[in-house]
């Protein structure tokens, strides 16, 4: 006799998407649907192996009898339900997530599909006036909530700053951060349990930090990487790769992705080796492995110098 | 587990389950991604019980902490037997059926009162039975252990004295009831379901098996040595005895991880011949007559790897080897070749459906291609149509008697306490631990800089160094029966009165190993690296470190890897 | 938990204040997040901010990681995780003060302690609405330290409650005063009734345009809020004894009847919430108070609590026993600590008669109410926020569905009402829910509570019937004022109305039909004196205070609303006024649309409806 776990026993309800009729399974969410029925649909702070907090709202659908916009990666289906994606205050909104997002942040190592998308909705950053002066290192974990010295106008905020590079394993470039908590989650309940850093300050201010914004070193931090992992901006990045795009060498049309066993400890978890000019650049396991779930320990994402032929 | 050498769970059933025991293990740092399967199951609801002498940060997490003294382990295990059967809170039906020996078991856990196990194991009485208590009445509940039970004298009776547990109360064989060997290494289980150890072939049959044998030397078409051969402790007897004059060392660094190590490098020394043949240019390599350079396996070449779950999956190449490294199965074949056997040139996966083809039981049903596209297997898969086994031994469950088929054994062992005692002369308890970011010897981890690593230090409590008027920090002198060694002191919160702790990953700073007891188990053959009698003596002034220079020099070998294709 | 907590230590002051809050026995986890504010009070209280030692201790005894604690502390604005002087005075500058004494205040006390928060004895800064709006301008005098100790030790009475530090509210506030309170010397309390002139009308007789029956405001100025048997008196806990005589369901359904609507802003029916929890069949369940008023320009449920706590108490009686809660929690405002040492007070007075606790009034039922203080933050007031920051998290706004009623604070099916609609239960379960039901119409029944503040005649609390005209409401504060350009009605997430539109009548129907909302019953009027533009910045300014960064349109949105205004209002447009408008357009309708919560749903309402009426830049 073997066991096969067949999850739980889920009915099947209907959804209308854009005057499309699926049915799909009870619990899953309207981002699912959309997926399966293969709509674009963007996304920032959404990833598979983590608890929506549906932060960035660039995944909005218009769903009948809610006045505001739902966001589809959080939402689940109910029976009935009436989505639309393809109207105009959809687009409005899209457009204008990823418009104030790149008002803000430096989005330029946020990957391909957001370039993408940004053009397709139109985003205009540059209408917002010229970039302020980034912060001093520290000076935005600093603001005390409620309080902010009022604007102008003749510039507009951003969050722009230097990286922080305090540990020989990764640095954070919080010019990118789009606080979409993915790293919060993974470093949090979601994955590692450690909870080295959660979210500080309020509102605009507000900041990815240590307890007192400590360097990573004396914090809780046990470099699993994990928030790297899940970073979409390239606000979190490895030494390593920091120090490639740094010098000038980082060359991802070179880059292979190969899957493998970790050599460590007996989980057997798999790593995909990222592979530029026969260099290990990167380590990650996919989201949908039974055993990572997509996250690694500190040996699995770090552990690999030994077979660098450098 | 019951003729079949694997855990017996899926991961997955740890966050489906009731009640966790991790027993001698600290999966937190050792096994972080399995402890991720543990948390989940803990946010589920499941409660969490630890057992180790150290308050190590799985037992953070834990809703009861056992900190036993090192080595009681089975006198813990047969004190929870003993308050299950008092309170009548054994699985009866499953005994009957599904176990032979309930007697005997009985029997020999009748001496183990609350009492005396508090006695002898150091843990309060009311939380001994606590946790029998929550074990036995447990809807599913995981045992899980790790080498704070294997690396004894007497690691296969600690093992059975857990796995007596498991049946007393049917906590095996069900999704979410079962017990879990978390594998040290990552292809240990992988390893030994090889065939390499030595009373085993490919998948699990007995060497001394006569038809299973005789199937092996049909199809290799060879004769096989049919009696076991020695495990590694042997082989280091067997070289003192003088029997042995050759060693062929593949993948492994004794010189650097015996225990009572000075001992082992000098019978390497003393061969007539050593082969190694490895990815490094190791401790062991320094004392080789021929060095055999190879691929890392993982990323160099293709393999498979098989996981504490029974997961096989397989390994690729993603980068080139340095210089002349090649793949294992490379030199293993030319090897042959040279001794008169044409093995050929068989790739990865030929090799793989050579096994395929003998282990019928185990493997026959993974092709390459099924284990790329469902990311691996579980075996048992004795066939292409099968879908894997996540959770073993559910036949002890069958109503059938044929189904049930052979009722498992409980073992019903006897408790012995470590064999390095401590005495007046020797009066602290050295264990030795692994951390987060570094993995066994240190050659693998030592290469990356790890934000975590700590220059290695004798870990203890406060309290004993105040009594040895010793501060934080302060270079002391280590002292076993088999040797000394140098180290820093560090209070850590983990430690407690009488026990001490240490990595073995770092010798080139600390040689532990130079004081561990090379006493193995005669089952496993696995050295008591868990439990050494020391004392901790202030060095004496102006002659600091001489004796450390001296072996820092004497051993000064690079980690780094060089090639060392021809030397 | 495998918690590393810095090696800093605490003094023993900070150790002593934190334990005094934690109780020994934290159950089998040992972790109790949800004292997370309460910790930090007493720190905060005790040493006047939280230092690194404090902060790790208070995360060893509750078994919170530093990091996810830190990210707690400095989402308040009345924690600080930098030295700060123990003696702080916040001014308000807000809407309803700034025009009315609160900016020259500020100007007054830089002149005598130097910039805002520079000081480290004693010290100002700038504040956001304090709720004391009708007695402008207004100070919240934040004290810690030695005088905090001296009055906790003091025997609980409505002035000195345990814990609860040596706050103190000053209004109207004048530069002397608040020197004075920051030297430590008490500050006396104004008598409630000035805070609801319609009490002195209602007893002379003599100067109301209208005489207006009280229900809400009934007892306000005639019982003692320290004296449970002055309630008794005046008709107190008759209403908890009918409630427990006609039983829990019936209750409920007289609520639905009565159409009573969510008093805080959303209008919410109350029974429908009610319903849900009470027919869910899950043990657990809890009651909140939602007391945390902070909508710029109210302040009704503050002079509620002040003047007339046992309502507020006996009426959450009545809710948690009608929904099956065994436990209800008083979330308030951290600026309000009179109103706090009066609930305190009150319940303190309720449990020792056997009005709280393991057998409420003899009936079996049980109840109890543990008061939790707010810290400073605005969104907490949004119900998912609130029930974050009462679990010890951040004050971030939860995804809903679910919504409390399935899932509500820690999980459990949850009713959370506002103050006002709480005291109006008493009423419901009196007269019936038919007979709440008969006044007003529609969705809007019963009476409502107004808060008039700004060029009114006599500013304060007033409670009219529901469908009374806005042009009404202002004659019982003294007429129409002279001049009068625009009223801000509902508060900053309201709209602005102009002089044309007196005549609406105050029902969430009617005002909606003119696009404005009723909100939280704010009447702000403002004359042809009052400069709007820092009004309307003011605002967009409060808004991106008060956003909590959780998501990208407020966070961001709230941001470029107030640079473009202050573009707009400056004359130095990008590109052009159409532009700039087209520019506000977007933001808002991101906003309105895509926000998680009603703050950044409503973050562009005023600002939307002063631009349509040309209350600044070129048409002004």
């Amino acid at each position: 006799m073997t066991t096969i776990d067949l999850g739980t026993i889920r009915r099947l309800v209907s959804v209308t998407v854009d005057d499309v009729e699926h049915r799909v399974p009870e619990g899953a969410t309207i981002m699912d649907v959309l997926d399966g029925a293969g709509c674009d649909t963007p996304r920032l702070c959404q990833a598979p192996n983590l608890t929506p907090v549906n932060a960035c709202r660039v995944c909005v659908v218009e769903v009948e009898g809610s006045r505001p916009l739902v966001p589809s990666c959080a939402r689940r289906v109910e029976d009935g339900m009436v989505v639309r994606t393809d109207t105009e205050r959809v687009a409005h909104s899209r457009r204008m997530v990823l418009e104030l997002l790149e008002s803000a942040n430096d989005m330029s190592q946020a990957g391909d599909d957001v370039a993408r998308w940004s053009v397709e909705y139109g985003a205009d950053p540059e209408r917002y006036g010229p970039p302020g002066p980034p912060a001093a290192a520290g000076e935005r974990g600093n603001r005390h909530p409620g309080h902010h010295a009022e604007p102008d106008g003749e510039t507009r905020a951003t969050v722009a700053q230097p990286v922080t590079v305090d540990n020989d394993l990764y640095v954070r470039d919080y010019a990118r951060c789009i606080l979409c908590y993915k790293c919060v989650e993974a470093c949090g309940t979601d994955a590692q349990n450690t909870f080295a850093i959660a979210v500080a300050g309020r509102g605009f201010d507000a900041t990815i930090s240590t307890e007192f914004a400590v360097p990573l070193p004396d914090s809780a931090c046990v470099y699993c990487g994990n928030c790297i992992g899940v970073c979409p901006t390239g606000a979190l990045k490895s030494v390593a790769e920091h120090e490639r795009r740094e010098a000038g060498i980082w060359d991802p049309d070179d880059e292979t992705v190969t899957s493998t066993i970790c050599s460590f400890c007996g989980v057997g978890c798999t790593l995909e080796l990222h592979v530029q000019h026969n260099t290990i650049v990167n380590v990650t396991s996919p989201h949908d492995h039974s055993v990572t779930h997509g996250h690694l320990c500190i040996k699995g994402r770090f552990g690999f110098q030994h077979v660098q032929n450098l | 587990m019951f003729g079949a050498g694997g855990g017996t769970s899926a991961y997955q059933e740890v966050e489906e389950t009731d009640l966790v025991i991790l027993w001698g293990s600290n999966a937190r740092d050792t096994h972080p991604i399995y402890f991720h399967h543990v948390l989940k199951g803990l946010h589920n609801g499941a409660e969490l019980y630890v057992v180790d002498p150290r308050r190590t940060s799985s037992a953070k997490w834990a809703t009861g902490h056992l900190a036993l003294d090192v080595g009681t382990d089975i006198a813990l295990a047969h004190a929870m037997g003993r308050v299950i059967l008092d309170e009548g809170l054994e699985n009866r039906a499953f005994i009957e059926r599904a176990t032979t020996g309930i007697d005997e078991y009985r029997a020999a856990v009748e001496p183990w009162t609350l009492a005396r196990a508090q006695e002898v194991t150091g843990v309060d009485a009311a939380l001994i039975r606590d946790t029998a208590l929550a074990y036995a009445t447990a809807d599913r509940a995981q045992l899980c252990w790790t080498l704070g039970i294997t690396e004894h004298h007497n690691a296969v009776d600690n093992v059975r004295a857990l796995i007596d547990l498991a049946l007393l109360t049917g906590h095996v064989g069900r999704w979410g009831s079962g017990v879990v060997p978390l594998r040290g290494q990552n292809n240990v289980q992988g390893g030994g379901d090889m065939g390499s150890i030595p009373n085993k072939l490919p998948g699990g049959y007995d060497v001394e098996d006569e038809v299973e044998r005789a199937r092996f030397e049909r199809v290799w078409g060879a004769p096989i040595p049919p009696r076991k051969g020695l495990h590694l402790s042997q082989m280091f007897e067997s070289m003192e005895r003088g029997e042995i004059r050759a060693v062929y060392c593949v993948g492994e660094n004794p010189a650097e991880s015996e225990a009572d190590v000075a001992h082992a490098r000098k019978l390497l020394t003393g061969l007539d011949h050593l082969v190694v043949q490895d990815i490094f240019r190791t401790a062991t390599a320094e004392l080789a007559d021929v060095v055999l350079p190879s691929c890392a396996d993982w990323c160099e070449y293709e393999g498979t790897v098989t996981s504490s779950e029974r997961r096989v999956q397989r390994v690729r190449k993603a980068i080139d080897p340095p210089g002349l490294a090649r793949p294992d199965t490379h030199i293993i074949c030319d090897l042959a070749t040279r001794l008169g056997h044409d093995w050929g040139a068989p790739t990865a996966e030929q090799v793989w459906d050579e096994l395929r083809s003998v282990s019928l039981n185990w493997h026959a049903g993974m092709s390459y291609a099924r284990l790329t596209e469902l990311g691996g297997l579980q075996w048992p898969c004795p066939s292409e149509d099968h879908p894997g086994t996540p959770t073993m031994h559910t036949r002890l469950w069958e109503r059938d008697p044929a189904a049930r088929g052979k009722p498992a054994p409980f073992a019903g062992v006897e408790h012995a306490g470590p064999l390095d005692v401590l005495t007046a002369e020797f009066p602290l308890r050295l264990t030795t631990v692994r951390t987060l970011d570094s993995y066994n010897s240190g050659v693998q981890t030592g290469g990356y800089s790890s934000p975590l690593r700590r220059d290695e230090a004798l870990c203890i409590d406060p309290a004993d160094a105040e009594a040895l008027g010793i501060a934080d920090g302060e270079r002391v002198r280590v002292v076993s029966r088999r040797g000394a060694v140098e180290a820093p002191i560090r209070f850590d919160g983990a430690a407690r009165p009488g026990l001490a702790f240490i990595t073995p990953h770092f010798s080139e700073q600390v040689d532990v190993n130079l004081i561990t007891n090379e006493a193995w188990d005669p089952q496993s053959g696995t050295s008591e690296f868990k439990a050494t009698a020391i004392r901790i003596e202030p060095l004496p002034p102006r002659q600091e470190s001489l004796v450390a220079d001296a072996e820092r020099q004497e051993r000064d070998v690079p980690d780094v890897r060089v090639p060392v294709a021809g030397s | 938990m495998d918690l590393r907590l810095l090696p800093d230590a605490p003094t023993d002051v900070e150790r002593t204040a934190i334990d005094a809050v934690v109780p020994d026995d934290l159950g089998s986890t040992g972790e109790r997040r949800d004292l997370l504010l309460p910790a930090f009070h007493a720190v905060m209280d005790a040493v006047g901010w939280i230092s690194r030692g404090a902060l790790g201790h208070v995360c060893e005894r509750l078994q919170v990681p530093p990091a996810e604690a830190y990210g707690v502390a400095t989402f308040y604005a009345l924690f600080s995780v930098t030295p700060r002087a123990p003696r702080t005075a916040h001014v308000c500058d807000d809407v309803a003060c700034a025009a009315f004494g609160g900016d020259a205040l500020c100007a007054a006390l830089e002149e005598r302690l130097g910039p805002a928060g520079e000081r480290e004895d004693v010290t100002w800064t700038r504040s956001p609405c304090l709720g004391m709006c009708e007695r402008a301008p207004a100070v919240f005098l934040q004290r810690a330290g030695d005088a905090a100790q001296r009055s906790s030790t003091i025997d609980a009475g409505p002035e000195a409650a345990d814990g609860l530090g040596d706050h103190q509210q000053i209004a109207p506030a004048d530069v002397t005063t608040v020197l004075e309170g920051l030297g430590g010397a008490d500050v006396p309390g104004p008598d409630p009734v000035v805070s609801t002139p319609q009490s002195r009308m209602d007893r002379s007789r003599s100067n109301g345009t209208r005489p207006q029956e009280l229900h809400l405001l009934s007892r306000v100025g005639i019982v003692d809020p320290a004296d449970l048997d002055s309630y008794r008196a005046a008709g107190g806990y008759s209403g908890l004894r009918r409630a427990l005589a006609v039983g829990s369901s019936r209750v409920v359904d007289e609520i639905t009847v009565a159409s009573l609507t969510g008093r805080g802003g959303a209008a919410f029916p109350t029974g429908t919430k009610w319903s849900a929890v009470a027919g869910s069949p899950d043990p657990d369940k809890y009651l909140i108070c939602n007391a945390d008023e902070s909508e710029p320009g109210t302040f009704k449920d503050r002079v509620l609590m002040e003047a007339d706590p046992f309502a507020l108490v006996e009426a959450m009686t009545v809710a948690g026993i009608a929904v099956g809660a065994h436990t209800g929690y008083l979330y308030i405002r951290g600026e309000y600590p009179a109103a706090e040492r009066a609930v305190r007070h009150a319940i303190e007075a309720a449990r020792h008669h056997r009005l709280l606790g393991d057998d409420v009034m003899g009936s079996g039922r049980v109840f109890d109410i543990e008061v939790r203080r707010g810290a400073g933050a605005y969104i907490c007031g949004e119900e998912t926020a609130l029930m974050n920051s009462l679990e010890g998290h951040r004050g971030e706004p939860r995804a809903k569905p679910p919504f409390p009623t399935v899932a509500g604070l820690f999980a459990k099916p949850t009713v959370i009402n506002n103050v006002e609609t709480l005291i109006n239960v008493l009423r419901i379960v009196a007269e019936g829910g038919p007979a709440f039901a008969e006044v007003g119409s529609g969705r809007s029944t019963g009476t409502k509570l107004f808060c008039l503040s700004g060029v009114v005649a006599r500013p304060g609390v007033y409670e009219i019937d529901m469908g009374t005209t806005l042009r009404e409401l202002l004659e019982l504060a003294g007429g129409v004022p002279d001049r009068l350009r625009t009223i801000l009605l509902g508060g900053a997430a309201g709209t602005f109305v102009t002089p044309d539109q007196l005549d609406v009548r105050l029902t969430l129907e009617d005002t909606r039909e003119i696009g404005a909302t009723l909100g939280s019953g704010v009447v702000l009027c403002l004359d042809e004196s009052v400069d709007m533009a820092r009004i309307l910045r003011r605002i967009a300014g409060f808004f991106r205070d008060e956003s909590c960064g959780q998501c990208v349109p407020c966070r961001v949105g709230t941001v470029r609303q107030e640079e473009a205004l202050a573009r707009i209002v400056r004359g130095r447009e990008i590109g052009d006024r159409k532009t700039e408008l087209q520019l506000l357009t977007d933001v808002d309708r991101v906003m309105t649309d895509a926000s998680i919560c009603g703050l950044g749903q409503t973050a562009a309402s005023a600002v939307r409806s002063a631009l349509k009426l040309g209350l600044i830049g070129e048409n002004a």
